[in-house]
């Protein structure tokens, strides 16, 4: 029971770590990094890419989270 | 003693550490400094048992994962903290938490040890001390004078140490909100550096990218400070008449 408890508060310490309040901005830096990578394999040296991806994401999120609550 | 070799190492491996002291500093101010020595002092045990098992062979070591992982983990926790910065001073201010004045932070554990603030120093200590081991073995090699490339490694370490320890009065004196803010956008811009470098990217003035990327973080914290108010009261958001007091996202 306390491995299981302990592998379990792991994953949760990792999940937290990297997804934390809003898995959005992840997912995008995720997809920015694969972007990157292919642009990369096709000749194109795209470090402007995940700069303004990660910005643009945090703004979005920060829009959603600051947005006045339904009732 | 080989002096070129020592004032080569101390200004190549100088850069490196400077990256690692100012995580472990960030970390420290803004989350624990119990946890942010503790992880670096991991780090540098990890570092090394990693130099006495592989001795010459580290410059061997592939990096460029390494600094694909470390850098995208980092990114998305200093992108969560500079999230987190905005919102927070956008509903309390500047100002709060200047000198002693505790701050409620529902993610910076009270009771418990910090093991996010530690893994956090410890990434950032062991990937740039790796780098440290390499740019030693490979001048040291290079010049058959390895003595004298530890010598400049371990100044550069001894020096910018202190100089960061000196930093941490300065550090305590700014509010505790402007600090989380700026060391989220300080992660971002660290994050970004190495996990493109990590894909074999090469940036624009190398490590001088690390310059324009933390101002661009923190210059997009700043603006994103001032669209928030806006934000809050745009009534085509609100989703009608129930719209009102209050934010959907979280803000401890």
């Amino acid at each position: 029971m306390i491995v299981v408890r302990w592998v379990r508060a792991f994953v949760e310490f990792w999940v937290d770590f990297i997804v934390g309040d809003d898995w959005t901005v992840a997912a995008a830096v995720a997809a920015a990094l694969l972007v990157t990578w292919g642009l990369h394999r096709a000749g194109i040296d795209a470090w402007w890419l995940l700069p303004i991806v990660a910005v643009a994401a945090t703004a979005v999120s920060i829009r959603r989270a600051a947005r006045p609550s339904r009732r | 003693m080989n002096g070129a070799v020592v004032v080569t190492t101390f200004l190549a491996a100088g850069i490196e550490v400077i990256e690692m002291v100012a995580i472990v500093v960030a970390v420290g101010g803004t989350r624990s400094w119990r946890a942010a020595l503790l992880g670096a002092a991991g780090g540098l045990g990890v570092l090394a048992v990693l130099v006495l098992v592989f001795g010459t062979a580290l410059q061997y070591v592939p990096l460029a994962p390494i600094r694909l992982v470390v850098g995208a983990l980092l990114l998305v926790f200093g992108l969560q903290w500079l999230r987190k910065g905005v919102l927070r001073v956008a509903a309390q201010g500047w100002a709060v938490g200047q000198g002693d004045e505790q701050v409620d932070d529902a993610d910076v554990p009270a009771d418990r040890f910090d093991w996010t603030g530690f893994v956090l120093s410890f990434k950032g200590v062991s990937l740039e001390g790796l780098e440290v081991a390499v740019i030693v073995v490979a001048f040291g090699g290079a010049a058959d004078a390895l003595g004298s490339a530890v010598v400049g490694a371990v100044a550069a370490v001894v020096v910018l140490a202190a100089l960061g320890a000196v930093t941490y009065r300065w550090v305590a004196r700014i509010p505790r909100r402007a600090l989380q803010l700026f060391v989220g956008a300080m992660l971002s811009a660290f994050g970004t550096f190495w996990s493109v470098e990590g894909l074999g990217v090469r940036w624009p003035g190398d490590e001088l990218s690390l310059l324009w990327l933390i101002a661009l973080y923190a210059l997009a914290g700043v603006g994103l400070l001032q669209l928030v108010p806006g934000w809050r009261k745009d009534p085509a958001m609100a989703g009608g008449p129930g719209g009102g007091a209050g934010m959907s996202g979280e803000v401890r």
